[in-house]
Parts: structure tokens; C-alpha cells; sequence
């Protein structure tokens, strides 16, 4: 038994899943587009399709932790996991660093162009004495938009919340440790804290967002640089919040017993994940709101 | 687990029947045909779109379509073309071959590729509908921007231009995780022996495609959804009045698009590099070489995008760097043709179907090669910009450097995919036709082109019209050789010659793969223990 099952790679049987997942793909999007496009059954339809999304992960991911419990991958098949994963992570750093070449090309081209700098003689005809600064306060037109009172600094919550996703990373670490030494307790403990933390990040930042709409007038409409603080901000807090799941999900299988002290991949997977969108905030911190 | 378990194992994996077969497919061979298929679908949508353009350009002035139809028409020929067609044609032969060639059971992870499969028909209807919506009133402006997809005229259009978004977003998550997908079963899935220098030409093609995709498909991603917030929520990431910049989008567009053209080339020189050798009878003269020269097209295609974007007004500094780094990339790519042609040098040729084709690619994109220098020169740039002659040369570039690749290596793999060979004859009517028809088609529009003839215009000045009827003729040809390509596949599907296990005498030459090793067709499961490589 064992000696086939370590030869054979295991290939799936058939399965409904990927269907599933594109079933509830398209109806995602095809929801948002009338949501966009002001059309009533909108939100409905993006529910349906959130729902749809929701059975498809339980669903799958299901299926693969059967099969991994049942002893059907061998030694490639981790393997197979482990690089598909870096190469996931790898696209998703290229989605980042779209928005990151967004924020280094509006800084120190687009908008000093606007304020008459370059190569091609005066360029700021459209908007005469248009001064160029960053963080931009004050627009080439204020008609459309509505400019930021102040800029965000990093100071107070950012930097709370620079100190709250490194310690998440070191009590990840430390819970690692706790699963290679078959300590359950320092295991599921340092999943605990690293959630904790997930979430006061996630809730501080929902905080800030509130404290920069109502009171520094700082929007996605109040011109570019409003524009990408939320894009980046926005992405990153999203990809927290898919993390704190991935960090949920691989806590309820520690307290099942499920991971072994040299098979844990799916905790390594989550791990590489948080320390993935942990680096990206680093980026952030000195990018968006110190610099 | 006694033999008669295993053997009842093997039988429990055998295809189930029915429509379950495909839909819920975990099988690398029943995917690569879907995608194939799909592909050949997209062919006649896309072609027929062709047709429709070249009937309405037959004559001066304005016959069929009214201009913002006709620009709907140019943006979704030109996606269905790269979206529809050469991707997945690519991808299925990747699907195919990759796991053949290379020893493996399977691609590493067969339910994601199935999940980047039917995300295709999904995109597809809604690219469809993208263009179909604009037809009903009140869902605002026609997608008229061409494929590029430009702020500001993106952000005016209407609702069909979020379904295209949507339909981009969609096609992204296919290609990406096909991109990971092939990837992973190239780094981890060889038999024992094979070793990353023994693979054929086409795996280390696709190794490179892949990387390529994982790397430029978010930045799309991102572009669009940046585009999606400008025209929704109130963003100003492409207008000048908040700060932003239409240029921005176009350096975003242009990270995916000109490394994108690599994507579509690469499987088809990987295809070059099979055929070449097998019908000269010879090993490829520089294989190592050939590797190193895909290498080096993966890391320049990354750094040289802004050449399309020449008369936007980027600095004196940029446009030269931008200069320099396009005309190096003709060395690599130079040195790959004749690479090739001393292959053929003192082999003993012989002229079957795949093989006309690869001569006639050498020489076709040996062609646009030559219009792509000239086009990456600034001061004549600026010139030809947005001229016929840029649809000239990348019709040169991507017809027979992506499309007849795939079509020579339809050809070529068809006997082992259905246990038939073609028929030789129809094959090669099928590549005279098509080939002078292209010709006819896509020549003049270099002399329209440089005379001053715009692109991506409904109509145009009268002094055009005989380049221009040649043009729809040729056109009109080239679109008909393919319904003669339709029947030699269903002719071989259907039945014809039995092939051997190795239908090519010189398939074995060089690094070849171990698909020859497997009958025609081969197994529904190729190697379920791991084969030896001599």
C-alpha cells in the first residue's frame, strides 16, 4: 500500500469544483457590473455569487484536507502545493507593485509635470500656477474633486499598526515553533495572538479610514493622492482580511491535531502568506505614509 | 494493495462518460482538447470579425457598419485573436505535450487546470455581451478603444466597457493560474533523468511563457481595476484635473502588452524548435544556445514596453533608453532564425505540412522583424505611428510567429493526438492558400501604411482604395483557407491513415521528448509509474 502510494502521484478524481468556482466567478462580477452601472438586482446578484464563492471554498479546500488526511499525497504532490503557492504569492507581489510604479510614477513625474516641470518647455498651461507638492493638497482643478484638508502621517495609528502586524509575524513564527516541537499549546496560542493582532490591525485601520473621511476630507475623490492611498491601503487591508481567515481556518485544524510536526504545509502556506502581505505594509508604511 | 485492486484502480480512473467527462475533467489530455477547441471557435469568431472589417474597408466611404460599430468590431477582433485564439491554442498544446514530453502523470495540479479551462467560456460570453450591450439604448457608448483600452475614451464608454473589464479579470485568473500550473509541473513533475537541459525546445518556451504571465497579468489587473475606480468611484488616477495621467494607464497597458507578445510567440518558436529538426533529420544546431536566447527575450520583453508609446511626450531620456532596448532585443531574436536556418543546413529535408509552415515563418517573421526595427527607431516612429504599416508589421509578426506556429504544430501533433494522419495533400493546398492569401492581405497595407493611412479609422481618403481592395481580397481568401483547415481537422478526427507511435521519422533527434514513446493515440493516463530516460 505504502510503497505504491509513495510512487503514484495522486491525480484527483473527477470533480465539480472548478465549475463551481467559475460559476461563482461570473456571477460575482457579472453582480458588480450592474452595481456599478446603478441597476437594482446588483448587490443581490454579487450576494448570490459571494455565496456561491463561500460553498466553493469550503467545498474544495475540504476535499484537499480529506485527501491530505487520508494519506493520498506523497512527497511530490507537497511539492507541487509548496510551488504553486511561491508562484501565487509572486503574482500577487506583482499586483503591488503595480500600485506601488502608480505612486512612484504620479509622484515624481505626472504631478511635477503638471507644475510646469520637464524636458518639453512649459506644460503647465492647462493650469496655470499650479504648484507641484506631495502629498498633493491642492488640485490642477478643484472643480471635480474635492482636495484633502491634511495629509495622512505616520504617526500614531500607522505606526501602532506597523507595531501590531510585525509582532503578528513573530508570534506566527513563535507558534511555528511551537508545531515543530509538538507543543500544541504554544502552537494554538500563537495562532490566537497573531489573530488578535490581525484583527486590531483590520479594526484601526477601519478607524483611521473613518477619522479621514469625515474629519481631513482625505477620499478616493479627493485627486490622485487620495486616489492611490486607498488603492494601496484598500488592497493591502483586504488581502489582512483573507489572511485572517487562512489564519482562522489553520487554528481550527491545530486544535483538531491535524498538522504534524514535519507534515504542515497548509500551515506554512497561510504563514508565507501573512509574512507576504506583512512585508507589503513595511513597503506602505515608509512609501504612503512617511515619506 | 494486491495487483487485482491496482488493476481495478486503473479502471476506476478510466474516463467517466458523458458530459461529466469534460465539464468536471481532471485530465490533462481531455483539458488540452477543450482548450483546442475553444481556441478553433474563437478562430471563426474572431475571423469572422476580420471579414467584416475588410468587407467595410473594400471601398472608400462608409457601407456596413456605422464607425462606432466598426471600432467595437477592431477592439474585440483584437481580443478575441490574443485572448481567444493564441493563448489557448498555445495552452492547450502545453496541456497536451508539457506532461507527455516530460514523463509526468499529469500536470502537478489537475483541478486548477481544469478551473483555468472553463473560465475561458466564461470570459468569452462576457466579452460577447461586452459587445453586444452597447446595441441596447441607454447602456451608453460602444466599446470603441481598441484593444488598448486608453483612458480617457475608456472612461467615457459605457457599460459594455465594465463588462470588458470584468471579462480581463476574468481571463487574468485563467491565465495566471494555467501559468502556475505549468510552471510547477515543468520544475517538479520530470521523470527521474530528465533534466532541465534534456527537455525539448517547447517546454522551456512554455517555462518562459509562464513565468512571463505570473509576472504581467496583475499589472493588467491592476490597470483595469485602476480604470474601474476612475470610472465609478471617483478616482483621478487618469485625469490630468485631480493629478492623475492618461499616460499612466498606457506605461500599465504596455508592462502587460509588449512582454504579452512574447507570451504569444514563445510556444511557437518552442514549436520551431521541434519541427525544424525532426523533418531536417538533425539535432537543432544550438540547443543550449536557443535556451539562453529565450532567456534573455523573457528580461528584455520585460524593460522596453514604452516603444509603443513614442509620441506621447515622454522625456529625451526615456525615449532613447526605450529605443535602445527594442533594437537590442532583434539580436536574441536574430540569432534564434539562424539558429534555425542551420539546423536545415545539410540536413536531409523533406516538405510535409509542419515543416512548409516553419520555412515560411523563418521567412515571414524574418520580415516583421526587419519593419520592427524601423518601427523602434524614434524619429521614423514618429512617422509611421498608428499608420497601416504598424498593422502591417505586427499582423507579419503575429500571424506567422503565433499563428501558423500553432497551425504547424497542429499538424504536427495531430496523428498522435487522434491515431490519424492528416491528409498530407489537403494539409499542404491548405498552406499555399493560406500563406499567398496572407500576403495578399497584410503587404499592402505596409505601402497604405507609410503613404499615411491611419489606423483604427472606419473610412479613409480615396487615394488608398486599390491598396485597399487588394487587401479585402487577400483578406476575404485567407479567411475562406480556413474552413478547408476546419475540414482537414474533422477529416483527421474522424479517420484517415492509422499513424505509428512515431509518425515523423526524425521526431527522436536532439532532446526529444517521450511522447514518441506512448502509442497514437496515446493512454488516457500516460505514465502512471514514472518511465526511464536512456
Amino acid at each position: 500500500m505504502t510503497t505504491a502510494q509513495e510512487q503514484n502521484y495522486y491525480i484527483p478524481e473527477p470533480s465539480k469544483w472548478p465549475v463551481v468556482a467559475v460559476l461563482g466567478l461570473f456571477t460575482l462580477v457579472f453582480g458588480i457590473v450592474m452595481w456599478v452601472n446603478d441597476m437594482g438586482a446588483g448587490p443581490y446578484i454579487m450576494a448570490a455569487g459571494g455565496v456561491i464563492l463561500a460553498y466553493l471554498l469550503f467545498g474544495w479546500f475540504g476535499d484537499v484536507i480529506d485527501e491530505n488526511q487520508t494519506g493520498k499525497y506523497n512527497e511530490k504532490v507537497e511539492h507541487s502545493f509548496r510551488q504553486g503557492m511561491f508562484w501565487f504569492i509572486t503574482s500577487e507581489a506583482f499586483f503591488f507593485i503595480t500600485f506601488f510604479g502608480c505612486l512612484f510614477y504620479l509622484r515624481t513625474i505626472a504631478v511635477p509635470w503638471l507644475g510646469g516641470e520637464g524636458h518639453l518647455g512649459k506644460s503647465n498651461m492647462l493650469w496655470d500656477g499650479f504648484q507641484a507638492t506631495w502629498p498633493l493638497l491642492q488640485l490642477p482643478d478643484d472643480s471635480a474633486y474635492v482636495p484633502a484638508k491634511e495629509a495622512m502621517g505616520p504617526g500614531g495609528i500607522p505606526a501602532i499598526n506597523t507595531l501590531l502586524l510585525l509582532s503578528s509575524g513573530v508570534t506566527l513564527t513563535w507558534a511555528h515553533w511551537g508545531l515543530k516541537k509538538s507543543n500544541q499549546k504554544q502552537l494554538v496560542w500563537g495562532l490566537f495572538a497573531t489573530i488578535a493582532l490581525g484583527l486590531s490591525f483590520f479594526v484601526l485601520q477601519v478607524y483611521e479610514y473613518g477619522h479621514a473621511y469625515t474629519e481631513m476630507d482625505l477620499t478616493l475623490k479627493s485627486g490622485v493622492y487620495g486616489s492611490i492611498f486607498y488603492m494601496l491601503t484598500g488592497f493591502h487591508g483586504f488581502h489582512v482580511t483573507i489572511g485572517v481567515v487562512m489564519l482562522t481556518v489553520i487554528t481550527v485544524r491545530s486544535i483538531k491535531g491535524q498538522f504534524t510536526p514535519r507534515k504542515h504545509f497548509a500551515f506554512e502556506a497561510v504563514a508565507w502568506y501573512w509574512h507576504f502581505v506583512d512585508v507589503v505594509w513595511l513597503a506602505l508604511f515608509f512609501l504612503v505614509y512617511w515619506l | 494493495m494486491s495487483t487485482a485492486e491496482m488493476a481495478h484502480e486503473a479502471d476506476h480512473h478510466g474516463p467517466p462518460k458523458g458530459w461529466k467527462r469534460w465539464v468536471f475533467s481532471t485530465n490533462h489530455k481531455d483539458i488540452g482538447t477543450m482548450y483546442l477547441i475553444f481556441a478553433l471557435v474563437m478562430l471563426f469568431l474572431g475571423g469572422a470579425m476580420a471579414m467584416v472589417i475588410r468587407a467595410e474597408l473594400y471601398m472608400p466611404g462608409l457601407q456596413i457598419v456605422d464607425p462606432d460599430t466598426y471600432n467595437n468590431l477592431v477592439t474585440n477582433h483584437a481580443l478575441i485573436m490574443v485572448f481567444g485564439l493564441v493563448m489557448p491554442a498555445a495552452a492547450g498544446m502545453a496541456n497536451w505535450m508539457i506532461p507527455m514530453m516530460i514523463g509526468a502523470p499529469d500536470m502537478a495540479l489537475p483541478r486548477l487546470n481544469n478551473l483555468s479551462f472553463w473560465l475561458l467560456p466564461a470570459a468569452g460570453t462576457m466579452l460577447v455581451l461586452s459587445m453586444l450591450i452597447g446595441f441596447i439604448p441607454g447602456t451608453g457608448q460602444q466599446v470603441n478603444t481598441g484593444w488598448t483600452l486608453y483612458p480617457p475614451l475608456s472612461i467615457q464608454a459605457g457599460m459594455g466597457m465594465d463588462m470588458l473589464i470584468f471579462t480581463i479579470h476574468l481571463l487574468g485568473i485563467s491565465s495566471i493560474l494555467a501559468s502556475i500550473n505549468i510552471v510547477t509541473t515543468i520544475l517538479n513533475m520530470r521523470a527521474p533523468g530528465m533534466t532541465l537541459m534534456k527537455m525539448p525546445l517547447f517546454v522551456w518556451a512554455w517555462l518562459f511563457t509562464g513565468l512571463l504571465l505570473i509576472v504581467i497579468m496583475p499589472v493588467l489587473a491592476g490597470g483595469v481595476t485602476m480604470l474601474l475606480f476612475d470610472r465609478h468611484f471617483g478616482t483621478a488616477f487618469f485625469d490630468a484635473a485631480g493629478g492623475g495621467d492618461p499616460v499612466l494607464f498606457q506605461h500599465l497597458f504596455w508592462f502587460f502588452g509588449h512582454p504579452e507578445v512574447y507570451v504569444l510567440l514563445l510556444p511557437s518558436i518552442g514549436v520551431l524548435g521541434l519541427i525544424i529538426p525532426t523533418f531536417s533529420r538533425k539535432p537543432l544546431f544550438g540547443y543550449k544556445p536557443l535556451v539562453w536566447f529565450m532567456g534573455i527575450l523573457f528580461a528584455l520583453g520585460l524593460v522596453v514596453w514604452a516603444h509603443h508609446q513614442y509620441t506621447v511626450g515622454m522625456s529625451l531620456g526615456a525615449v532613447t533608453y526605450f529605443m535602445i532596448g527594442t533594437i537590442l532585443i532583434s539580436i536574441p531574436v536574430g540569432l534564434m532564425i539562424f539558429n534555425f536556418i542551420f539546423t536545415m543546413w545539410r540536413g536531409s529535408l523533406t516538405f510535409e505540412t509542419p515543416m512548409l509552415f516553419a520555412i515560411a515563418i523563418i521567412l515571414m517573421f524574418s520580415f516583421a522583424g526587419v519593419t520592427g526595427v524601423m518601427l523602434a527607431v524614434v524619429p521614423a516612429d514618429l512617422q509611421y505611428h498608428d499608420t497601416y504599416f504598424v498593422v502591417a508589421h505586427f499582423h507579419y509578426a503575429l500571424v506567422p510567429g503565433a499563428v501558423f506556429g500553432l497551425y504547424a504544430g497542429v499538424f504536427y501533433w495531430l496523428p498522435k493526438w487522434t491515431g490519424h494522419m492528416y491528409d498530407e495533400k489537403l494539409g499542404k493546398i491548405f498552406f499555399w492558400w493560406t500563406t499567398i492569401a496572407f500576403n495578399i492581405t497584410f503587404f499592402p497595407q505596409h505601402f497604405s501604411g507609410l503613404a499615411g493611412m491611419p489606423r483604427r479609422i472606419v473610412d479613409y481618403s480615396i487615394q488608398f482604395t486599390e491598396f485597399n481592395v487588394v487587401s479585402s481580397l487577400g483578406a476575404f481568401a485567407f479567411g475562406l483557407s480556413h474552413l478547408l483547415f476546419l475540414y482537414i481537422i474533422i477529416k483527421t478526427i474522424r479517420g484517415g491513415k492509422e499513424a505509428t507511435n512515431k509518425p515523423w521519422e526524425g521526431a527522436q533527434v536532439g532532446t526529444p521528448g517521450l511522447e514518441w514513446d506512448l502509442s497514437s493515440p496515446p493512454p488516457f493516463h500516460s505514465f502512471t509509474t514514472p518511465p526511464a530516460i536512456k
